[in-house]
């Protein structure tokens, strides 16, 4: 997809944005007893957002129409970084139950395995290394606690 | 006098061991996040920002400005070396820079290059600390419609400076204005945008949300690709990094240039260290006995944007620290910092945390010349950074960044805040909405609805408060013509193409 067409669905979203939050800012009293409520400032950022989303949707239309070819392809190679944003997903969510060190692990040989094509091994030596600085750093010189496993860590 | 007394303050702060030694590692790893193309100092201050809730306040914030200033100085290396800027405030270093290294100059780049951050770097703490308490007693005035009014041209800045995205920087501002609007209303505790959610009754978490748009956008940027760039031969020895005497003599006007550019330009919140090497590199060729020179490796194409960099660092700092309103990301973060911390950024602030102002004033000094230090000697060794494989740093960043957000509140309900600004960061880089307008909104809109608020109470109501005082009405005027420029140009254009068409 190009970045014309990106754009305008962006713009779309955030006008549709602006009116769920002129839609929130009005169920909230826009004026209290001691001046402007607290649905005062929401409603006006919601307009802002409706107004200037839709002129940006004119903008990037009427940017495609100019351009004969679809605009520049800007999305290659956003495979590899959803998929890095997934992982970690998916990592935090393994954490309340793993613990960091083991989902820490667990991701890095996601990016390194999976993102990299470097061998499991080397992943393995570097998931560990990294979770055992990260331990001897926050939890033992700053005392910081991280999220723990069944086993304790 | 009173000037000199404070400055031995300062350094009787800065010079103690322990600031001392954050000061070093702050400038190193600026230094260090420099030259590493992918992760700037935003990102680094973000993801240490957590560290420092420990730490004694004033030493935190010298080793916080520490990388700040430090990632300019190492910038510059990547940029000689790779023609790959590691900040986007040396892609103007790249011009010359890189053509002196190919040229067999890469040494006499190298060592300019520190030397002109080291002046200009050094001229912009000078006026940092002669400028900002007379401009803070001036700020000492403003009631809340002068501060509204002030935010809100700090905040035109940002989006008239975005320059063709100005309606998308608009859009962003909206959005992280918005974000700030989470949680308990300041004055009727009511909860608003909260999604049911009583993590959310505190507000975002500014760290999660910070942390999440520069440093994990940052790796899933970078991860889209998996080039690197040739480095080119590193002349080792500091005999080989100094420049000539003749090279000095070239660079006189380029020191100077750099140093007053960098630090006004600085001092403009959105204009950043970016315009200002630019606009200093502009100068210097439009000066120059030998334009046609410039891009083929003149040793005044590099002093010129690296000293306007370096000097950006001082100008920036005088508008957060003195009225509370930031430039950038990377003050933006600061600010949030400060925050956290617990000072109020403003006016107030040099008066009632002397020790805080005076000591970073005199660690910056000190930091220059570490910096000035540890780049002539070092350079080879930074540039060895470069070689650190991908796929150990990025597991790193990542790791780094959950650890700092979760130890905050030890939830993991805002590691995947940040995990979700990450997404949102990500995503704005694709399509280019500046993240600067989003932060700024959010670090600056509670700030921005109280003093609004207060204003209208002052008025009981009424908007005219913020049009009938003379200080109000003319930073709102600026702001609005400032938001309008674009418009007028953009009709004017529709104007004559009309002309054109018809005729």
């Amino acid at each position: 997809m190009g970045s014309d067409k990106s754009n305008l669905i962006a713009a779309a979203c955030l006008a549709a944005f602006g009116v769920y939050v002129v839609y929130g800012g009005s169920r909230l009293s826009y004026v209290s007893e001691v001046g402007p409520g607290p649905g005062f400032f929401p409603f006006w950022i919601g307009i802002g957002l409706l107004l200037f989303g839709a002129y940006q949707m004119v903008l990037s239309y009427s940017s495609a129409r100019h351009h004969a070819v679809a605009g520049v392809p800007i999305w290659s190679g956003s495979g590899r970084a959803l998929g890095a944003w997934l992982g970690l997903a998916v990592a935090i969510a393994l954490f309340r139950w793993i613990g960091f060190a083991l989902g820490f692990v667990l991701l890095t040989i996601f990016l390194v395995v999976a993102l990299d094509h470097r061998p499991v091994v080397l992943a393995l030596g570097i998931g560990a290394g990294l979770a055992l600085v990260f331990y001897i750093v926050f939890e033992f010189a700053l005392g910081v606690s991280l999220p723990a496993g069944p086993w304790g860590f | 006098m009173d000037a000199l007394s404070n400055l031995l303050l300062g350094f009787s702060v800065a010079l103690t061991p322990i600031n001392l030694f954050w000061c070093f590692v702050g400038v190193v790893l600026g230094t260090v996040v420099g030259v590493l193309p992918g992760l700037g100092p935003a990102a680094t201050i973000a993801m240490l920002l957590p560290i420092t809730l420990k730490m004694d306040h004033t030493t935190a914030i010298i080793a916080l400005a520490g990388i700040f200033y430090g990632a300019r100085y190492g910038g510059s290396t990547t940029s000689i070396l790779l023609n790959m800027p590691g900040e986007s405030s040396s892609v103007a270093t790249c011009l010359d820079g890189y053509q002196m290294a190919r040229n067999g100059r890469a040494g006499a780049a190298l060592g300019i290059s520190a030397i002109a951050s080291f002046i200009a770097g050094t001229v912009g703490v000078l006026g940092l600390m002669l400028i900002s308490p007379p401009l803070a007693r001036f700020a000492l005035r403003f009631a809340p419609p002068e501060y509204f009014a002030l935010m809100t041209l700090g905040l035109a800045m940002v989006v008239f400076l975005a320059g063709d995205s100005m309606v998308k920087a608009l859009l962003m501002l909206l959005v992280g204005l918005w974000i700030a609007t989470i949680g308990t209303d300041l004055f009727t505790a009511e909860s608003r945008f909260t999604f049911g959610q009583a993590k959310l009754l505190g507000g975002v978490d500014f760290i999660a949300a910070t942390v999440g748009i520069f440093a994990v956008a940052e790796v899933l940027i970078n991860l889209e690709s998996r080039s690197g760039g040739e480095v080119l031969k590193i002349p080792s020895g500091v005999k080989n990094l100094l420049p000539t005497l003749q090279d000095l003599k070239d660079c006189r006007f380029a020191f100077l240039n750099g140093s007053v550019i960098g630090f006004f330009v600085g001092a403009l919140p959105g204009a950043g260290a970016t315009v200002a090497s630019f606009l200093s590199y502009g100068l210097e060729k439009a000066v120059s006995r030998h334009p046609e020179k410039f891009g083929t490796g003149v040793i005044e194409g590099v002093a010129a944007p690296e000293g306007a960099n370096n000097a950006d660092a001082g100008g920036a700092l005088v508008p957060l620290l003195t009225l509370g309103i930031p430039g950038g990301n990377t003050t933006a973060i600061l600010l949030g910092g400060l925050i956290l911390w617990g000072y109020r950024p403003g006016p107030l602030l040099i008066q009632e945390h002397p020790e805080l102002f005076w000591g970073l004033v005199a660690s910056m000094y000190v930091g220059n010349v570490l910096l000035l230090v540890l780049n002539l000697p070092l350079v080879p060794l930074f540039a060895q950074i470069l070689r650190l494989p991908n796929y150990v740093l990025y597991p790193f960043i990542l790791g780094i960044s959950v650890v700092g957000v979760y130890s905050v509140n030890n939830s993991l309900f805002d590691v995947w805040m940040m995990a979700l600004f990450g997404l949102l960061g990500y995503l704005m880089r694709k399509l280019d909405f500046p993240a600067a307008a989003l932060i700024l909104g959010l670090v600056l809109g509670d700030v921005l609805e109280r003093a609004l608020r207060q204003s209208l109470m002052m008025s009981q109501g009424s908007l005219a408060i913020l049009v009938t005082r003379p200080i109000s009405a003319t930073l709102l005027f600026i702001a609005l013509v400032l938001l309008c420029l674009p418009a007028i140009r953009r009709v004017r254009a529709w104007r004559v193409e009309a002309v054109e068409h018809e005729s």
